[in-house]
This record gives C-alpha cells, sequence and structure tokens, in this order.
C-alpha cells in the first residue's frame, strides 16, 4: 500500500499557516481543527517547515515568550516529506524509529497532504484485516466445495 | 411514520464495496433500510464476475456471500441502469435520503511513454475485461499471433495476465472464459512472456501465492535471473526493518526460483526486476516490435521508502504484445466531485467531500476502489464499506440527511419506465445465472456468460418490450 492511499480518505487539502504568523493563530487553528501539527509554508506556498504540539509544549516548557514569537521561530526546519508512491510500511517503520508522528506528502514538489503514524497504523490494520477476510472468504469457499462437515 | 422511515438508499454498482455496504446497512440494529442497487452492467458483482481470473473459480465463488444480500426483501436491484448516463444524481436526490458510490476504478493508469498508443500496446483493464467476458470488450480483435509479450508491472493483475497468456487448451476448457478468447488463446503463439518490475523482489506488489503458482502451470516454465532476484542495499535494509514474515518468505521464494534448474516447457515467463520501459518501438507494420527499456538502481526515498532511479544503461525487449498492467483509475461520476491527481472521489472516510468548501455534501457517500484508489483484495472492501456506513448511519442519527421529495419505492421505477430504461431485477438475474451455469454444465465448464445486453434481453424473452441500448 502507498500513501496515495492513505491520503485518499482523508479528505483534501491540508492545514497550514504562514511562516510569520503569530503563534497563537496557530496555537487556534491546531484546536480549532482538533490536530497536532500545521504545515508551515513560505510566501510562495512551499514547505518551509512543520510545526507541532511538541514544538509549542517545549516553548511553554523552556518560558519563552510565546506572544511574541511567530509560527517561524518554533517550527522545525529541514522537514521530511513523503511521496504519493512511496509505500505505506516501511514508512511507518522509519517515522516509528526517528520519532516523528507528521509527514507533509508532495507530488512534484506541490504539498498535496500529510499523513500521520496513526493514519499509516490505521491503514495497514484495515489493509490486515481485509486481507484477513478474503482468506477467511477462500476457506469457506473451500470447505463448501469439499463438503467438509456435510 | 417518519420521514426517515424507511431509510431510503440508492447503491451505484454491485461489486464487493456495494455489496458489503448493503450487508452492513443491512445489519443496522434499530433502523429500517430500503436499498436499491444500480448497476451499469446487466450482471452484478463488479470485478469478481469481470475481474478475478477465469481459471480461479473457487474466488470467483465468493458471489455465494453476496447473493443471499440480492434476496433480502429490503434490497432491489436495478441491473443494466448506470447512474451519470440513465440517472443523474438529482434523480437520486429526488428518490433517495442517501446515495452510497461503489463504481470502482473504471479505467486504467498510463506509462506516460512515446509508443504507448501504438497497436499491439493495450492496458491490461483491457485484455482483463475481454478474458472475462466483459460487455465493453466482447468484440475486441486481440491478436495473439505473436511471439513475445511484455507485461509492465508485477502486480498480481500482471501476474494473472501472464499466466492467461500461457495456459494450455485443458487449462482454458476447465474456466468460464467465453468461447471467443479461448479460441484466441488455444491459436496463441506466444512463447515468452516478460514481466517487467521496476524495482526489486521487495517491493513486488504481487503475493506469494499468485507467484507460486507460475512454478505450477502445465507449459510454461518460470524464469527469474539470480543476479535481478539479489537483494541490493536499500531493499536488504528495508526488509531487515519489517515485522512482515510474508515479505521475507516472497523474496525467499523468488530467489529459490532464480536459483532452481528451469524446467523444460514449450513457453517462458520471464520475471524482472531493476527495470523500466522507456518506449514502445514501431516496426514495419507500424505495431510494437520491440520495449526499450533501462535498467534501474534502487535508492531509498527521503522518507524511508526504496524507489526507483534509471541507470542509463539500456536493453531492448522484441516483443509485439504490450501489457501495461500499472494498476487501474478511477473515472468520475458526473455531478460529483473528482481528485484528478489520486483518481477517487475526495471524503473523509466515504464521506464525499465538496474540494471548495472542505465540507460534506449531505447524503453523498463513497466506497470501494473509488474511494481508496485501485488497490486491495475483495475482503479489504470489507472494513471500508464498514466505516462509510458507519459516516452514513451516524449522519442519519444527526438528522443531516435531505429528504427526498419522492421517497416512495415505486417512483424511481416509474422515473426509469417514463425514460425508457429497461432494467434487470434480481430475479432476472437468477434467470441468467441458471442459464448461465446450464449452457457451462453442457460443456463441462463453470458457466458460459452473457457478453451481451441484446443477448441478455432476448434470452429473458423481453427483446420486444424492451429495445437494447446501442
Ligand atoms: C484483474 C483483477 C483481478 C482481481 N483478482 C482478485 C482476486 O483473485 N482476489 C481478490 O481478493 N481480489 C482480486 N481483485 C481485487 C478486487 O476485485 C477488488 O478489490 C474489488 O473488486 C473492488 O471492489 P469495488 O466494488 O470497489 O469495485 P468493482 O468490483 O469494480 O465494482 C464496481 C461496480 O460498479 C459498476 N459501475 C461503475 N460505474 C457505474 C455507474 N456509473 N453506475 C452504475 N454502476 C456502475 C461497475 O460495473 C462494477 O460492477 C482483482 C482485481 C482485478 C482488477
Ligand atoms: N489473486 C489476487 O488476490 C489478486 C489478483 C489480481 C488483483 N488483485 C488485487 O487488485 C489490486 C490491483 O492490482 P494491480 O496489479 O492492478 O495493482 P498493484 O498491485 O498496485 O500493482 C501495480 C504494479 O504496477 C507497477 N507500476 C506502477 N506504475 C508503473 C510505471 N510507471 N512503470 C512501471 N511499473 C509501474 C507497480 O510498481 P511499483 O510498486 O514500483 O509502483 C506495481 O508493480 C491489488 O491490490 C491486487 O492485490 C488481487
Amino acid at each position: 500500500m502507498k500513501l496515495a492511499e492513505v491520503l485518499a480518505t482523508k479528505g483534501p487539502g491540508v492545514a497550514c499557516i504562514a511562516a510569520d504568523a503569530p503563534l497563537a493563530a496557530a496555537v487556534a487553528e491546531l484546536a480549532a481543527r482538533n490536530i497536532g501539527a500545521l504545515v508551515v509554508t513560505d510566501r510562495a506556498g512551499a514547505v518551509a517547515g512543520i510545526l507541532s504540539e511538541r514544538d509549542i509544549v517545549r516553548a511553554v516548557a523552556a518560558g519563552r515568550p510565546l506572544d511574541r514569537l511567530t509560527a517561524a521561530d518554533l517550527m522545525t526546519r529541514d522537514v521530511i516529506c513523503g511521496r504519493l508512491d512511496d509505500d505505506l510500511e516501511p514508512v511507518l517503520a522509519a517515522m516509528t524509529e526517528g520519532h516523528f508522528r507528521h509527514l507533509p506528502v508532495v507530488d512534484g514538489g506541490v504539498l498535496v497532504g500529510l499523513v500521520t503514524t496513526g493514519d499509516l497504523a490505521q491503514a495497514l490494520l484495515r489493509s490486515l484485516a481485509g486481507r484477513l477476510v478474503t482468506l477467511e472468504l477462500r476457506l469457506e469457499t473451500e470447505i463448501d466445495q469439499s463438503g467438509v462437515g456435510r | 411514520m417518519t420521514a426517515l422511515s424507511p431509510l431510503r438508499i440508492a447503491v451505484i454498482g454491485s461489486g464487493p464495496a456495494a455489496m458489503y455496504t448493503v450487508e452492513h446497512l443491512l445489519a443496522a440494529p434499530g433502523i429500517d433500510v430500503s436499498i436499491d442497487i444500480f448497476e451499469r452492467l446487466f450482471a452484478p458483482f463488479g470485478l469478481v464476475r469481470y475481474g478475478v481470473a477465469p481459471d480461479h473459480q473457487k474466488i470467483k465463488g465468493v458471489t455465494r456471500t453476496f447473493e443471499p444480500l440480492l434476496h433480502d426483501p429490503r434490497v432491489r436491484l436495478f441491473a443494466a441502469v448506470e447512474i451519470g448516463r440513465d440517472l443523474s444524481l438529482d434523480d437520486l436526490a429526488r428518490h433517495y435520503h442517501a446515495a452510497c458510490f461503489a463504481a470502482g476504478a473504471q479505467s486504467d493508469r498510463r506509462m506516460g511513454i512515446p509508443g504507448e498508443d501504438l497497436p499491439g500496446s493495450l492496458p491490461a483493464t483491457t485484455f482483463v475485461a475481454w478474458y472475462n467476458g466483459h460487455p465493453d470488450a466482447a468484440t475486441l480483435a486481440i491478436d495473439l499471433q505473436r511471439e513475445a509479450a511484455v507485461v509492465v508491472g508485477v502486480g498480481n493483475v500482471a501476474i494473472d495476465v501472464a499466466r492467461i497468456l500461457v495456459l494450455t487448451p485443458g487449462e482454458l476448457r476447465r474456466t468460464d472464459m467465453p468461447r471467443y478468447a479461448i479460441d484466441a488463446l488455444e491459436a496463441s503463439r506466444i512463447r515468452e512472456v516478460h514481466v517487467l518490475g521496476r524495482r526489486g523482489p521487495a517491493q513486488a506488489a504481487f503475493t506469494t501465492p499468485e507467484l507460486k503458482e507460475l512454478t505450477a502451470l502445465e507449459a510454461a516454465a518460470l524464469r527469474i535471473d539470480p543476479a535481478e532476484a539479489a537483494l541490493d542495499p536499500a531493499s536488504a535494509a528495508e526488509l531487515e526493518r519489517s515485522p512482515d514474515r510474508t515479505l521475507a518468505r516472497k523474496v525467499q521464494l523468488i530467489q529459490e526460483i532464480a536459483a532452481a534448474p528451469v524446467p523444460c516447457r514449450p513457453r517462458t515467463i520471464r520475471l524482472r526486476f531493476r527495470i523500466s520501459p522507456v518506449e514502445l518501438l514501431p516496426g514495419d507494420d507500424g505495431a510494437v516490435a520491440a520495449v526499450r527499456c533501462v535498467r534501474n538502481r534502487l535508492v531509498a526515498t527521503p522518507a524511508g521508502a526504496v524507489a526507483a532511479e534509471p541507470t542509463g544503461e539500456e536493453e531492448t525487449i522484441p516483443a509485439g504484445l504490450v501489457f501495461r498492467s500499472v494498476g487501474y483509475r478511477g473515472l468520475p461520476v458526473p455531478g460529483l466531485p473528482f481528485d484528478e491527481r489520486l483518481g477517487v472521489v475526495p471524503n473523509r472516510a466515504g464521506r464525499v467531500i465538496d474540494p471548495a468548501t472542505g465540507s460534506p455534501l449531505p447524503g453523498r457517500y463513497v466506497a470501494g476502489w473509488l474511494k481508496r484508489g485501485p488497490t486491495g483484495v475483495i475482503g479489504t472492501n470489507k472494513p471500508d464499506a464498514a466505516e462509510t456506513v458507519r459516516c452514513l448511519l451516524e449522519d442519519a442519527a444527526a438528522g443531516i440527511l435531505p429528504a427526498p421529495p419522492e421517497p416512495g419505492p415505486a417512483a424511481i421505477e416509474a422515473l426509469l419506465r417514463a425514460r425508457g430504461t429497461p432494467w434487470l431485477t434480481c430475479a432476472d438475474w437468477q434467470r441468467l445465472d441458471e442459464l448461465e451455469r446450464a449452457a457451462g454444465a453442457r460443456e463441462g465448464r463453470p458457466r458460459v456468460k452473457f457478453t451481451s445486453l441484446a443477448a441478455v434481453l432476448e434470452a429473458l424473452g423481453r427483446a420486444a418490450t424492451a429495445p437494447p441500448r446501442p
């Protein structure tokens, strides 16, 4: 399974915020959408970084002046991005090992979505459940046709 | 009676996603449902009838679990009715509280290389439809008088196509393939089938039992180059990290086949890795004569997956037939939003989303390949449909389903009649099924399929009252 399939059922659009937006706006957006991270974009709309709730928690813990910070001040730069054609399983393994929960997905340089480890784990579970259903169906047909139990 | 009793639901399509949607709706506790299934073809069950390989009759047998749903008194089948052609989305909104689209992926992905449209180059989707007697493909002439074929892609569909190309007359005659396909395949001159994977054994999309089957064919040998079966460093690292034992088993099987002596059989399937077609080359007759390919190396992508990168080293494979098996693709349903990039109806967990507002379109749902994209086995559509049905029932309970002005079950029949659209019911399908099985029994085969609506209507004695559409 590829990242494209995970994105397909997440709805169009990605929660973004401008790099120079005040942190309060970012916090409001996270709360309103009930999500854990925002993709921070530059003036041209390209991915400049990612701002997660953890970045904000860290800033609060360090006692930084929240009212004077922008999204760019707290975001993680050098964001790793996935591609639509990336296979789900190795990406999930890499995210788990690398301790990052949010992965923007780009296609030809354009931001097209964002997936979380939760999304990937859920997709993986559903695919396994589907394989199980198929195996059961095949087994049932096999038993019907061989007359076992009759 | 409240406005929602019964809850009138239109299900579009009758493949696995549609049938699991129906199953979940019927099983929902405390809600009275009335379901109409609209299927554009005269026969139900989508790719189970028209995709699953005709030599895999046991898998086709899963329709047995779907059949009883059609006979439930709360369900009606309207076969040979296409949404977007015979009925519009507005028509559905006038008659149903909700519509769930499970129309599958009706087209194919392209390779995007020069020569792709030369005669002799066709999508696997077309070939699959042809050998399964799909009415849209039954009149095609497919020229199998060539020595070599190339199949691009290494998914299970590619494996199906390669296997079907090398079946013996004995193997073919046990299937429910239409007569025209059996005749053409029996007369086929194909000796070599090259199956091209752009990445390596650890990324092959086919599953292990399907590969194993290629080693047990009557008249064809499977050949894999040991050098191509060996893992590159990026793949070895991927495999090392993967907890999926079935993946390790698949790689092991590929390497065992590569290492074993090749049995002497008249036909050969060559399974290739790390190779991509870059151009299809025409011969003197203007049809495909060869495939120019490039060898790939595998590299890790930033997010930890493995991707192919061309090395520049080229190879030309002579072949008069090319099947691109690089995936199916969804088609837009007139009136519904569509995501061109992903080839799906934009949705959140099955609720159709208006991309302009980011909000759900009330009463519109999607399931199966049209929702997730064209991957997954039959059973994958069960949890998928369950998720969609959960959304639908939540919306019904929340009172946000728009009330249709004409919810009575007779109104939709009157509308179809007024438009001169004939449709087939569950009883008609039952009759066709019996006729097909009886015709099959006479030939010692599972069934002999009807391949045109005209023939179906004639067999049902309906030709006079309902003229077939072109
Ligand atoms: C070649 C092939 C072989 C396969 N073999 C296997 C296998 O062996 N085992 C396995 O587990 N899985 C197999 N699969 C996968 C399995 O078939 C799919 O997972 C499944 O069929 C997808 O279900 P669906 O309902 O979304 O789509 P479909 O099965 O494609 O059903 C869609 C239905 O909608 C109808 N429709 C389309 N447009 C309209 C419209 N506008 N109005 C009304 N009706 C419409 C179509 O005619 C069709 O009946 C195979 C797939 C392919 C392509
Ligand atoms: N017996 C069965 O159970 C059975 C039979 C048939 C189908 N099915 C299921 O039906 C679904 C669809 O099958 P499918 O085979 O159509 O799809 P698939 O499993 O997604 O395989 C597509 C193949 O095409 C390759 N590909 C894509 N773009 C390419 C390109 N531009 N150049 C070269 N190769 C390219 C892919 O390689 P990459 O991975 O590198 O992208 C992959 O090998 C699958 O889930 C399958 O398991 C099951």
